[in-house]
């Protein structure tokens, strides 16, 4: 590898573009971990997409049964929405609390975040078994099979996230802010957000689109 | 207690299967007594199982494709034996044996085999040609190695407990639904599919992340060596493409499972949405696959021409039309089912479109040999097979890709032998190029040339004994996936295309002899310079095998064939050169995490698919708890002192110094 070293021949520009950005090397590790977590993220999305369009390509499909319009209550989902908006704020509050090192802060933030998620998943809940106790369960028609699959898994990943945002606190308690902790914490605000804006599709689509008559 | 597990499971009125699971066993057994008592468990379990070293874990990836290769080959024999003998007969094989055997074949030969071969010579490789001394995230990357383990070991078990699907390789739904196919056939596809996904995706988002952030100092993204440039194609299609398949095949399970209603035949449920969402991931797949395969042809073309690469930067740029074209195309896949004439033109134009990058490359290579001093080792051999094979193929995809000639074609054995003509030219010629291009560098010696070469004849011949029948069977009308057949002209072209089989069977059995031979050899085929063929990539400017941290310090890029240019450099000024300042590395440590957790998922997986519930939620605790103890550890790295560094570096130098001293300039 000496030889690498000494290989100081000016060979920057071969095409005489004119502009040479040299690469400076390996970027560090805060922005590699931020990085390669955006990825996953849009994966996630990705996948998120294909619920989004078979919801689109059943909406249609009721079977004789009942429409979105007949079945979903805009007041609860107006609830959810703001808890799960709102729970992102203090999901930020949390993330500028372990910035400026501050537990206090940071517990309470992330105990706000969580009861905020745990009230949506509630609502959430209750509005799924209201579904199902009507006869208007996931094995009805197409159409509600596309529903409950896609804010199903929406949920799912609120309740992955809680359970992450609860090894987060144990971890902040038993290590401190330490830099692995950090990026860790990095990856789970950018988690909650994703989820957020995946909420507004899921408002948008589901809810909005799908009960127009 | 155990769900729907009972000994009617294992199928004891079959010999075929137990015979051949009975065998597994036996090997499998032998060869981890053999390990115990020879006293090896604790070097494999420290140095191969819990390593988190990207070269280490490329080696396994390959080793898993080479077993499954075996295992999806045999399927492939018992096919063509099958349908040589089964004019007017039953032949030797049931019906419902055959169906399961050929999806068995699609299944293993694409998971199993193509994607953890390419994965492995990428994981394996591109750290190296980046310069830098691993992947972005280590540990996820043995968790993805284990994660692909677990998928081809849940398809192995099928063998022996309970049965595989009988669907084909994308186990179209109605017939994969639960009316159709009630057993656990389905089952065991989807869920060794999910969990190898999930290993797949964590790859794919592992080596963006590597490519896209650590490159060493100077390398800009026009002096990547093309492997990496397609190595970034085809892992950005693993990430947009492997969400799809994770959430079809979570539709389908749905379906089975909970009585959903996505791809059913009554409440609504739509099973074009199934083809549209299967093809939308499995169109790039294909691209996934074959990528990589040119990023090899590349880099061994100009190593074996002793030229640049020519047009790089068109071949860049082709590479990346591939990337996004190829999501655009899916649609030929079913051009038959209804789609109508003005859908069917726009897929079938970008279809044929897709052929235009992949003539720029062809061209490439060829311009690139033009004047250069070749040389034909069996890594250039299965370059130039690759170019006359993948040419005949890409033709008779253009064919395939017009929608009335696709009317007659179809579903035929004209399709069987086109895919096959362009995955076995393109995929598993490059993957054996790699395998013989890389080899010394992950091993230290190099392979038999004389064995290598056989193996490459008998692979060139065979495939084409073997799938030019195939054609002509498809153009007389022959459909695919045929348990027996009543006509008569069908049967000429399949006795030759078992003539063929044999041809490649030997070919294999070549493959095994030249690894043997090779190894027993080694020493007369040490490679002490680290760069057995003058190559002009970063990767052989290290040693062969590479210690642990790849590079002393990171290498210094100036241009494009950054180490051809550095060995004309040192061989200008003789080496007059200040010895660089070693510093202390620090390197990943070692972790169990991803063998862990792959226990757990295997659990979890043989539990879904034989509905025992109360060991589902065993295996997802057991998953979560590795996850935590991982992060719950303080030192995740370790120290390696600058004198150790120092001492390995200058024995590396000291080696090479003859060799650079008789290398060409630019």
């Amino acid at each position: 590898m000496a030889i690498a070293a000494t290989a100081g021949h000016a060979h920057g520009d071969p095409h005489h573009i004119g502009v040479v950005i040299e690469h400076p090397g390996p970027a560090p590790k805060r922005v590699v971990t931020g990085f390669g977590f955006w990825i996953f993220l849009l994966s996630d999305i990705v996948m998120f997409s294909c619920f989004f369009a078979a919801y689109a390509v059943l909406l249609g499909q009721t079977a004789g049964g009942p429409k979105g319009a007949e079945l979903f209550d805009q007041r609860n989902v107006a609830i959810e929405t703001v808890c799960l908006l709102v729970s992102s704020f203090t999901c930020g509050m949390a993330s500028i609390a372990a910035d400026v090192r501050n537990r206090f802060w940071f517990y309470l933030a992330m105990a706000a975040t969580c009861l905020l998620g745990l009230i949506f998943l509630a609502i959430e809940f209750r509005e799924f078994a209201d579904l199902v106790a009507r006869g208007a369960g996931p094995t009805r028609s197409a159409f509600l099979t596309a529903f409950f699959t896609l804010v199903g898994c929406h949920g799912l990943h609120v309740t992955a996230g809680i359970l992450w945002l609860l090894t987060m606190m144990a971890q902040v308690f038993a290590k401190g802010f330490r830099a692995d902790i950090m990026r860790r914490m990095l990856c789970f605000a950018l988690f909650w957000h994703a989820l957020d804006i995946i909420w507004v599709a899921v408002f948008s689509v589901v809810y909005l689109l799908g009960s127009a008559p | 207690m155990l769900g729907k597990l009972t000994w009617s499971a294992i199928p004891f009125d079959q010999p075929i299967p137990l015979i051949a699971g009975g065998v597994v066993i036996v090997a499998l057994l032998a060869v981890l007594i053999w390990v115990v008592v020879k006293g090896h468990l604790p070097y494999l379990w420290r140095e191969w199982i819990t390593s988190v070293d990207h070269k280490r874990i490329g080696v396994m990836y390959v080793l898993l494709a080479s077993v499954m290769f075996l295992r999806g080959g045999s399927d492939a024999i018992l096919m063509r034996i099958q349908q040589a003998i089964a004019y007017q007969s039953q032949g030797y094989l049931p019906p419902e044996h055959y169906n399961q055997i050929f999806s068995a074949h699609g299944t293993i030969m694409i998971f199993f085999v193509a994607m953890p071969f390419v994965i492995g010579l990428m994981n394996l490789v591109v750290p190296l040609q980046l310069g830098v001394r691993d992947v972005a995230f280590p540990t996820l990357n043995s968790v993805g190695f284990w994660l692909t383990a677990t998928g081809a070991l849940l398809v192995n078990l099928s063998l022996v407990i309970g049965e595989f699907a009988r669907t084909g390789w994308l186990a179209f739904p109605p017939l994969s639904g639960l009316v159709y196919s009630p057993g656990v056939g389905v089952d065991y596809y989807a869920w060794s599919l999910q969990i190898s996904g999930v290993g797949t995706l964590v790859a794919g988002i592992n080596l963006v992340t590597t490519v896209l952030k650590l490159r060493t100092k100077g390398m800009n993204y026009l002096r990547m060596p093309m492997f990496c440039w397609t190595t970034l194609a085809s892992n950005l299609l693993i990430v947009a493409a492997f969400p799809i398949l994770t959430a079809t095949l979570a539709m389908l399970l749905l379906d089975r499972y909970l009585g959903f209603h996505f791809f059913t035949n009554e409440a609504g449920g739509n099973v074009m949405m199934f083809m549209n969402l299967i093809w939308a991931w499995g169109h790039p797949e294909v691209y996934i696959l074959v990528l990589p395969a040119f990023g090899i042809f590349s880099e061994v073309v100009s190593t074996f021409s002793g030229k640049p690469l020519f047009g790089y930067r068109s071949m860049v740029l082709a590479t990346m039309a591939i990337c996004v074209i190829s999501f655009m195309v899916w649609l030929h896949h079913f051009f038959t089912m209804g789609a109508g004439p003005d859908v069917n033109a726009i897929f079938g134009i970008a279809s044929m479109i897709i052929a235009v990058p992949t003539g720029v490359k062809i061209y490439n290579w060829l311009f690139t040999m033009y004047g250069g001093r070749i040389r034909f080792a069996t890594p250039m051999l299965w370059s130039v097979g690759f170019m006359v094979t993948f040419i005949i193929g890409g033709l008779t995809g253009v064919l395939v890709a017009v929608p009335p000639a696709d009317f007659i074609l179809h579903n035929s054995m004209f399709l069987v032998a086109h895919f096959h003509n362009v995955i076995i030219g393109g995929v598993l010629f490059g993957a054996f190029a790699g395998f013989t291009y890389w080899f010394p560098k992950a091993f230290g010696f190099r392979l038999d040339e004389r064995w290598g070469k056989a193996a490459f004849w008998c692979t060139f011949i065979g495939f084409y004994v073997t799938f030019v029948p195939l054609y002509a069977a498809g153009m007389l009308g022959m459909t695919r996936r045929m348990q027996h057949y009543d006509v008569a002209v069908w049967r000429p072209w399949m006795i030759v295309a078992v003539i063929g089989m044999a041809i490649l069977t030997v070919a294999v059995v070549c493959q095994v002899v030249q690894l043997v031979v090779s190894i027993r050899n080694r020493e007369a085929l040490r490679d002490r310079t680290g760069d057995p063929w003058d190559g002009r990539s970063l990767e052989w400017a290290t040693s062969s095998p590479p210690p642990v941290f790849n590079f002393a310090f990171h290498p210094d890029v100036r241009g494009e064939d950054a180490y051809w240019e550095m060995k004309a450099k040192a061989r200008q000024e003789q080496f007059a050169h200040a010895e660089p300042e070693y510093r202390d590395i620090e390197m990943p440590r070692n972790s169990p995490t991803g063998f862990v957790c792959a226990f757990f998922a295997t659990i979890m997986g043989f539990a879904l698919i034989w509905h025992i519930w109360w060991m589902v939620i065993l295996g997802l605790i057991g998953a979560w708890a590795t996850f935590v103890v991982f992060a719950w550890r303080d030192h995740d790295e370790y120290v390696i002192p600058a004198a150790d560094v120092a001492r390995i570096d200058r024995a590396n130098i000291e080696e090479r110094r003859n060799l650079v001293s008789l290398a060409g300039s630019v």
